[in-house]
């Protein structure tokens, strides 16, 4: 908003007690004890030219008045009003076994500390439960630290939810060789406890893993119960948008003042036929947060948000890239590399339109590929960027669940 | 590179990439050896806190980075 000229008074919300840091960093480099959870404060241009409200959640909005009611009692009136609440670690299925000592999930910097100095005191044995991308990179993690570590989840490989089984394959044969201890097929019953303290993971399959740490990396759930009772359409899912960004209410209207970005927000996407989505993407957070605070700032409104999702992982020294989104593929092509040196470039297809690629160390090629999304081209994909003749390419299922 | 997890969190300078742009062509890494780095093939490591001495150097690996990925926010300029 003030870089689209808004100079008017600006008051930014937040029930942490910090101001915005980078979340990347916690499941990589504050577990691996390279960062300290407290540096990863953001760059920021606003300094103090506005009002910073922290350690204060809001629990309400009315928006006939125009205020959001706050946990302290207090009320905030606006004239504008972005929501950017986000999400939170899903927790594990039974409360008092999730609240076991020993138990972790990961989402602030609190949370990362916390598992950092118990993964540095040198654990026996870590579980990780969930192997989506926050729960490979902390598989990744602990075997950079020397420790023996068990990666559960009921897909067939890694990441198979988003990437499919083709290509999610080659990436657990990494973190295999790396010596983590591949529980693909398996799914987490209970977490058990013993004086007290977690000591393992029950299976559904009677299997006991014994351990004294656990992760539950289960992906996410969003911040909107302060939404209910607004009138809007909001649910564990997000908060949903027009194309512009602004939210909608139960029946689609559009309200004028309030508009949505980041984790927290579903809108339609127009590379995907318009579905809404509601991605948990760092670039997303910026770029749709830029595109809303020129609407916010009463610019005009153009063209709808239409980035191309991108999204990266670090785990260990592999670096997993993503642009596009795979739901839906029907057809995989390696088009660079060779997953069995890992590092490749793979292309997703449906009905015959490039609509996804996932890179491992192959982050150079990527944005030749982005274009091809952005611009539904055809599947398989031609040149620019193919190392091999394109009736050479091995096109594959993609292999989701 | 020294280990930034021993240095104080006061230090002014506050730097962040972003890794959806970078390409690992490590420039940076050849502007400020002390607060960048490469593991693996492209897995870039940085110092989201430098002290004020790596002014020059961060500056330096900012305008250096083919991609713009490196962003600074420096109040002491
Ligand atoms: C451990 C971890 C690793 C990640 N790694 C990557 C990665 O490698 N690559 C990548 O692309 N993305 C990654 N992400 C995702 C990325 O960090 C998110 O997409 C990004 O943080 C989304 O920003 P946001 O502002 O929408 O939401 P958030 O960062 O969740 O910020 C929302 C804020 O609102 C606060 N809030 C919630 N409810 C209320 C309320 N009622 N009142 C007041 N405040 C409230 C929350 O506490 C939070 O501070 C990672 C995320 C995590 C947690
Ligand atoms: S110079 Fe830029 S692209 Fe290269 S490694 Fe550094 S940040 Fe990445």
């Amino acid at each position: 908003m003030r870089a689209a000229g808004f100079d008017g008074p600006l008051t930014i919300l937040g029930d942490e007690p910090y101001r915005p840091y980078d979340r990347p960093p916690l499941s990589k480099h504050v577990l691996t004890g390279h960062l300290p959870a407290d540096v990863t404060q953001l760059p920021s241009s606003l300094g103090d030219g506005v009002a910073w409200r922290l350690g204060v959640a809001a629990t309400g909005l009315d928006r006939d008045r125009r205020i959001v009611r706050l946990a302290d009692g207090g009320t905030l009136s606006y004239d504008a009003l972005l929501i950017a609440s986000g999400t939170r670690a899903r927790p594990w299925v039974h409360d008092d076994e999730g609240r076991l000592p020993g138990v972790f999930s990961i989402r602030g910097r609190d949370d990362a500390a916390a598992l950092r100095t118990a993964l540095a005191a040198g654990p026996r044995h870590v579980a990780v439960i969930g192997a989506g991308f926050i729960g490979c990179e902390v598989a990744a993690v602990c075997r950079d630290l020397g420790l023996p570590v068990s990666l559960i989840d009921p897909s067939p490989s890694p990441l198979s939810r988003v990437i499919g089984r083709t290509v999610g394959d080659p990436i657990g044969e990494v973190h295999r060789s790396r010596g983590v201890d591949l529980r693909m097929n398996c799914e987490a019953d209970r977490l058990e406890a013993s004086d007290g303290r977690f000591s393992g993971v029950l299976l559904k399959d009677g299997t006991r893993i014994a351990a004294d740490i656990a992760v539950v990396a289960l992906g996410a759930v969003r911040n909107t119960e302060w939404l209910e009772g607004s009138g809007l359409s909001a649910d564990a899912g997000g908060v949903d948008c027009d194309e512009h960004g602004f939210v909608i209410d139960g029946r689609g209207r559009p309200d004028p003042f309030i508009a949505a970005a980041g984790d927290v927000a579903r809108f339609p996407h127009p590379l995907y036929g318009g579905r809404r989505v509601a991605l948990e993407h760092w670039g997303h957070a910026v770029a749709q947060a830029e595109h809303v605070g020129r609407l916010l700032a009463g610019e005009d409104r153009g063209l709808p948000y239409a980035a191309v999702p991108n999204f990266w992982s670090t785990q260990g020294d592999m670096v997993v890239k993503s642009v596009g989104l795979t739901e839906g593929a029907d057809a995989v092509a390696i088009v660079h590399g060779d997953p069995k040196e890992r590092r490749f470039v793979a292309v997703y297809g449906r009905a015959g339109r490039c609509i996804a690629a996932v890179a491992v160390d192959s982050a150079r090629w990527l944005p030749a590929y982005s274009r091809l999304i952005e611009t539904a081209a055809p599947f398989p994909p031609d040149a620019p960027a193919l190392d091999r003749p394109r009736k050479s390419l091995d096109i594959r299922d993609p292999g989701f669940a | 590179m020294p280990d930034p997890a021993t240095r104080p969190v006061t230090n002014p300078l506050r730097v962040n990439v972003d890794l959806n742009l970078c390409q690992a062509y490590a420039q940076c890494c050849y502007a400020a050896p002390r607060h960048f780095r490469i593991d693996g093939r492209e897995a870039l490591f940085y110092d989201p806190a430098p002290s004020a001495e790596a002014r020059a150097d961060i500056e330096r690996a900012r305008i250096s980075c083919p991609v713009q990925a490196i962003r600074v926010e420096d109040p002491g300029l």
